[in-house]
């Protein structure tokens, strides 16, 4: 399952990109295999998402949050 | 370069601040610096270049580098951070030490930027900012222990309160650095072993680099194109080493894109763990997420910025209102002053029109620009400025921006100027550049008196649907039209012009805090000041243009007025005369008569005097009449004279040989002047029509300019303006540049005139056309 796939309130590991080409910007922000997540909220408008991880919140589209497998934890 | 000496010259030592957005180090920059800075542009790029002084037994030029992420140059900003503290600027040498400041409440992610310096060898502090914020998290870090894992000296802090940044200072002071930490977290030994040939590669390829600095740039140029391309004619030998990396690494299928941030974070991660403590359920709901509950609420959140966004151009608009007209008096009254003072009076009109219009008109900004980086402030600093863009987003994306220009395009509604300022936060230069072209297009508050004007004058009266006036839908519209044509705007540069890689949206939403109203006021300052200063100097310029065009070349005053001001100056004194024949006095003393005099006064004031002989009364109330007469003759005259002298100006010569080109779209000559005047601001259009029309000195709202402009025929007898023609040059008002403040605001963010003249050229190409096919479609339809 993807990253869109998670319910508001989860908690999830990052398991890969699926991806050649991960965004770099956010792979230095600390999105990597093995990062726990956690869900926040969606926007009011459906896009973008917040997540909850190391410690901040950060906003990711949901065309990049497609690229994100994850495991429910 | 750093030890103080005996003789006289002390060497300067260099501090070089860095860090992640949001971490407090504009405030520790300001607090080290106070108001010795100086703020101008790195060479040939937009990127602020932000230097100021620690004065004391050792100074200390503190360089603010941008905000950033990671020194991976990916964007401008990075780019220049990294060319930086590499030493590789024009007329930079490397800092003598960086500091790194760190919000204490987010250590991992902040700790990847240090992790980056640490790799450039150079000396390092940590500033531990925000430590307030942290301990409120529940966190306890140990000190000692992350300054012994990093290697450097860690100091803790509260910049905003002014707390630990003594220690920083004393630090910062010391005759002897801290020594440069060491690199220590780890790539894949995949990549590692490898890296380490490339290194020495670009050692014998390049010995002017130094032997600190190669680990970097080979990771670098491994995993960034722009980087490796740098290399590709200096040092081909090198370039196809990297080349050859990664096309074996690829085979053997590593990951080498990710191997940096991987390795970084494999070291981050357990130190992290390591030096501090959670004393706090990390599920609690903390206060900020509570708040974003209802801010960012799927219905409530909307709804609220809407309310709070109509809120803030509510008060810009009541607000700013008694100060701008506090201003204009301010320099109405100046001008009074200088035309009573200063002699030839060529050189008088040259100051009150010429330079004191023309900074008037950057000057009466100032009250909007404040209010309006006051609330922008207050929502930077609450952290709340973040979450419009992320309720916005998703609507921008259609057009191709992101929930980051919402700010700035609304602003523009106010004025542009702000708007485009504002469009600083933006990371992406793109989405920046594009909201910059596409802002002068949503109507802002200069367009309201040309929009009051031609529809109260032009349009209908009347009720649509019993409740809309005609006349309000019309404005209504003309707003409408600006903003629909600013997206459509964004979406053609966005897939015309600027095409390439979307820009991905990922946005750090900070924790909400406190405004700090000091923070707050000293940016809305120092923004302001930014604006006056440098648009100034061109607005400057170009009025003492415009003054000379509208002035010259004199003509010879127009006969026919000539010999009307004769004829009324002759009917006063023949009436004098007369008076002067009914009470037996030579015509030379009937003015110092006293009787006369005080009948006179008596009269001005409506009150019959008491013991006034009835022949004095009489010629009193003839003398006063006659003078109230030539008075208002002569003002006519005056106005008549004016608008005689415009016609044969240069302004109005290119109004009349601009007559053909606007024809089509319903404008006279008069109409082209006065558009041509209106480049300088757009309000200008009502003076200069004024002034046309002889009217005098008049706003919007006169009755007098409205009525000469109903009444204004062509040689043929047909109206010069008609509705459609007032429509169609009200739609030309809403899409055409009619700015200068705009374009020179514009040259400064994007630090060239290309960007400004495009924007000019593609907005007055805009408004051509709409009026064009407005005009000639109205006509065909028969409606004008």
């Amino acid at each position: 399952m993807t990253l869109n796939d998670l319910n508001v309130g989860e908690r999830a590991s990052i398991v890969r990109w699926d991806t050649n080409a991960p965004p770099v910007r956010l792979l230095e922000m600390g999105v990597l295999p093995g990062t726990i997540i956690e869900m926040v909220r969606i926007a009011p408008l459906g896009d973008p998402i917040a997540i909850k991880i190391r410690g901040y919140q950060l906003s990711v589209r949901k065309t990049e949050a497609a690229l994100l497998v994850v495991e429910p934890c | 370069m750093a030890y103080p000496s005996d003789d006289v010259s002390v060497e300067v030592r260099t501090v070089a601040l860095l860090g992640n957005p949001n971490v407090g180090k504009t405030t520790l920059f300001n607090l080290l610096t106070g108001l010795r800075q100086k703020v101008g542009n790195y060479p040939g790029v937009t990127v602020e270049r932000k230097v100021g002084r620690l004065v004391g037994d050792v100074p200390l030029d503190i360089v603010d580098l941008p905000g950033t992420y990671s020194l991976s140059p990916k964007s401008l900003d990075e780019r220049i951070a990294y060319d930086v503290l590499m030493g590789r600027i024009e007329g930079d040498a490397a800092p003598d030490v960086v500091v790194c400041v760190v919000d204490a409440s987010n250590l991992e992610r902040n700790l990847y930027l240090v992790s980056q310096v640490i790799d450039l060898g150079l000396p390092l502090i940590v500033a531990l900012n925000m430590t307030d914020a942290a301990k409120e998290a529940g966190l306890e870090i140990d000190i000692a222990r992350l300054s012994k894992r990093l290697g450097a000296p860690v100091v803790p802090m509260v910049a905003s309160r002014n707390e630990g940044v003594g220690r920083l200072k004393y630090l910062l002071r010391q005759t002897s650095l801290p020594q440069p930490p060491k690199r220590q977290w780890t790539l894949m030994s995949a990549v590692e072993e490898p890296l380490q040939s490339l290194m020495d590669t670009l050692g014998e390829e390049v010995p002017a680099l130094p032997a600190y600095q190669r680990f970097i740039e080979c990771l670098h140029c491994l995993t960034n194109d722009t980087m490796l391309t740098y290399w590709a004619e200096r040092s081909p030998a090198f370039y196809e080493a990297v080349q050859g990396l990664r096309r074996s690494l690829s085979e053997q299928k590593t990951p080498y894109q990710q191997a940096e941030v991987i390795g970084r974070y494999g070291w981050i991660s357990p130190l992290v763990n390591e030096v501090v403590t959670r004393k706090q359920d990390p599920s609690t709901r903390s206060v900020s997420d509570r708040i974003d509950a209802v801010l960012t609420h799927r219905i409530a959140g909307p709804i609220l910025f809407g309310v709070l966004l109509l809120l803030i151009f509510q008060s810009v608009f009541t607000w700013a209102t008694p100060a701008m007209d506090l201003i204009e008096a301010g320099v109405v009254g100046l001008g009074d002053l200088t035309r009573a003072v200063v002699r030839p009076s060529w050189v008088a009109d040259l100051m009150v029109d010429g330079i004191i219009a023309g900074v008037g008109n950057v000057v009466i900004f100032l009250p909007q620009i404040l209010l309006l980086f006051f609330f922008l402030g207050l929502m930077e600093d609450t952290g709340y400025m973040a979450r419009s863009a992320f309720i916005m987003d998703r609507l921008m994306s259609k057009v191709g921006l992101s929930g980051g220009s919402v700010v700035p395009l609304l602003s523009s509604f106010a004025c542009a100027i702000p708007g485009i300022m504002a469009a600083r936060t933006l990371a992406n230069p793109r989405d920046r550049l594009i909201t910059i072209m596409v802002a002068p297009l949503m109507s802002c508050s200069a367009r309201l008196p040309v929009y009051t004007l031609f529809i109260a004058a032009f349009l209908p009266t009347g009720t649509v649907l019993g409740i809309f006036t005609f006349q309000g839908l019309a404005m209504f519209s003309m707003y409408l039209l600006g903003t629909a044509m600013a997206f459509v705007a964004a979406f053609v540069l966005k897939r015309i012009v600027f095409k390439g890689s979307s820009s991905f949206f990922a946005m750090e939403l900070p924790p909400y805090r406190m405004p700090r109203l000091r923070q707050v006021a000293w940016r809305m300052v120092d923004r302001s000041k930014a604006f006056v200063v440098r648009a100034g100097k061109i607005i400057f310029g170009l009025s003492i243009v415009l003054w000379i065009l509208a002035r010259y070349p004199t003509s010879d005053p127009d006969l026919t007025l000539m010999a009307q001001r004769v004829a009324a100056e002759a009917a006063y004194q023949t009436t004098v005369t007369e008076v002067a024949g009914t009470l037996d006095l030579p015509a030379s003393a009937v003015a110092a008569y006293p009787p006369l005099v005080a009948a006179r006064t008596a009269y001005a004031h409506g009150e019959a005097p008491a013991d006034v002989e009835p022949d004095v009364w009489v010629a009193a109330r003839l003398l006063y009449d006659a003078e109230a007469t030539l008075t208002e003759d002569l003002h006519r005259l005056d106005a008549a004279e004016a608008g005689y002298q415009i016609e044969h100006s240069f302004i109005g010569r290119l109004g009349h040989l601009l007559e053909p080109v606007m024809r089509p779209l319903g404008f006279d000559w008069k109409i082209s002047a006065g558009i041509v005047s209106a480049f300088a601001a757009r309000e200008v259009i009502i003076s200069a029509l004024a002034t046309i029309y002889s009217v005098g000195d008049v706003d919007e709202d006169s009755p007098l300019l409205r009525d000469k402009l109903k009444a204004d025929r062509y040689p043929n007898g047909d109206p010069v303006y008609t509705p459609l023609v007032a429509v169609s040059l009200l739609v030309f008002f809403v899409l055409a540049l009619q700015c200068m403040s705009t374009l020179a605001i514009a040259r400064r963010e994007t630090n060239s005139w290309r960007w400004p003249a495009v924007m000019w050229l593609y907005m007055t190409g805009l408004a051509y056309l709409f009026s064009l096919v407005i005009y000639q479609g109205g006509q065909a339809l028969g409606w004008g």
